[in-house]
């Protein structure tokens, strides 16, 4: 029983992780790609780490993997909020098809 | 039964990882390239805990926890050299 969860828990991690790479090449925009990277490496990275925790049941492992877990739910979407942040200040190429975009029509930037 | 999936969950990463390489080439600006290295490096913490399962060395997951630190601290590192002092108010 556990063989056949940490085996569709691996799997579908990869899968996942395959999904956001194929998102990341096929999307027109830095901000559809972000979304595209971190929400599913979040989850893909989840999964891979479920399948090693099922398949070495000891404390030690437990412990390292859910901090792990953990740790990737704390500073993966904060890497990609900064980045994304980053590229606007900069000024990269949008997508024409946005409606709108509040951050650019009520900001001004401000050097420090 | 778990080796088997842990094989072919590599050769999944493993094609995902070239895929991310055309992105990284190809990427108009740099923090395409950035997320870009952000998910190879994430592919290459899933290769690591493969091989733990693998080859069955519980080791390996003191690598996956440096990995997991050393990509945010270097994802944050781009983002504040790339604005470099510049804000939102």
């Amino acid at each position: 029983m556990s063989e056949w969860i940490a085996f569709f828990a691996l799997i579908a991690g990869a899968l996942f992780v395959l999904i956001s790479a194929i998102g990341l090449l096929r999307l027109p925009d830095l901000f559809m790609r972000m979304h595209a990277t971190t929400k599913t490496t979040s989850l893909g990275m989840t999964l891979i780490l479920i399948g090693v925790i099922v398949t070495f049941p000891t404390w030690s492992v437990l412990i390292k993997g859910v901090l792990i877990i953990a740790f990737i739910f704390l500073t993966n979407p904060l890497g990609a909020h900064m980045i994304s942040k980053a590229g606007h200040l900069l000024g990269t190429q949008k997508w024409d098809r946005y409606v709108r975009d509040d951050l650019e029509s009520s900001n001004h930037i401000k050097n420090t | 039964m778990i080796i088997l999936g842990a094989k072919i969950a590599l050769y999944i990463l493993i094609a995902s990882f070239f895929l991310i390489m055309v992105r990284l080439l190809k990427g108009p600006t740099l923090p395409d390239r950035v997320i870009s290295l952000d998910l190879l490096a994430f592919v290459a913490l899933g290769i690591v805990l493969l091989n733990m399962i693998i080859t069955g060395e519980l080791e390996y997951l003191d690598i996956v926890i440096v990995i997991s630190l050393v990509i945010f601290i270097a994802t944050v590192a781009i983002a504040k050299y790339l604005t470099k002092g510049k804000d939102y108010e």
